[in-house]
């Protein structure tokens, strides 16, 4: 499957809503889409996880890449995920403690830090 | 000899495709359903770092992985062609800063999920032999 993305904006939130699996082939994509967030001013990013398929380091270096984008704007990167497979690439990388990471959007916009 | 062996060039699009025969010929050879996500995620990044570096290194030569299917275990090893430094020779990891991140994420990653894995490397190339093991088809009692 490939890659789908998908934005909405909630107050001063952004949802990037993710599908599909994240490697290195599609990794791009979703690198371009945080780029284009953060150069027309969103800066609180809430990163929806909840339909990817598959995550690879690559994937983790395009988010960890978005986080360090939007921190130079003193803004937020927020991910959601409930699923195990996905939770435990950020669980041996040590990420889960980089990255704050929620259960539903609805948590992640009503976070503040 | 390898159960399955694969070669593929260089390129992105072509990881998924050695993800998905890898999983394929490992759940074929009885690797626990529970860790084919594992074999899924780490043949992937090693085929992702053999990409990376054939591409860093110009190098045309297609990326190897051998599927080898053995009593009581499964094993992938994945061969990249791009000379490695040599202990003790210059350290040139080659690539920005970036790519070396990348590179050592992917191995984190590997040994993260792997329990038996060896990552070996000279002049002609490298290799990351990952093992697993494999339970054998329950007995048919008639």
């Amino acid at each position: 499957m490939d890659l789908s993305l998908s934005t909405e904006t909630m107050g001063d939130r952004t949802i990037v809503r993710v599908g599909g699996e994240i490697d290195v082939y599609t990794a791009p994509k979703l690198r371009e889409q945080l780029v284009e967030l953060v150069n027309d001013g969103s800066f609180h990013l809430v990163v929806d996880m909840e339909g990817v398929d598959f995550l690879d380091s690559t994937g983790l270096g395009v988010l960890v890449g978005g986080l360090k984008r939007v921190r130079a704007h003193e803004g937020s990167l927020r991910l959601v995920c409930n699923q195990e497979r996905i939770l435990k690439i950020f669980r041996i990388t040590g990420l889960t403690k980089v990255f704050p990471i929620h259960t539903s959007v609805e948590e992640a916009v009503a976070a503040t830090d | 000899m390898a159960t399955v062996e694969l070669r593929f060039s260089a390129l992105p699009e072509h990881v998924r495709t050695a993800r998905l025969v890898a999983a394929a010929v490992a759940r074929r050879a009885g690797v626990d359903e529970a860790v084919l996500d594992e074999v899924r995620l780490a043949v992937g990044e090693a085929c992702t770092r053999a990409v990376g570096l054939h591409q860093t290194g110009g190098i045309s030569a297609p990326v190897k992985v051998l599927l080898i299917e053995e009593e009581k275990q499964f094993s992938i090893e994945v061969g990249d062609e791009a000379p490695h430094a040599v202990a003790g020779g210059d350290a040139s990891g080659g690539g920005p800063d970036g790519e070396a991140d990348e590179d050592e994420m992917g191995l984190a990653v590997i040994s993260g999920l792997v329990d038996d894995v060896e990552v070996s490397a000279g002049e002609h190339g490298g290799l990351i032999k990952m093992t697993w093991p494999t339970t054998p088809p329950p007995t048919i009692l008639v």
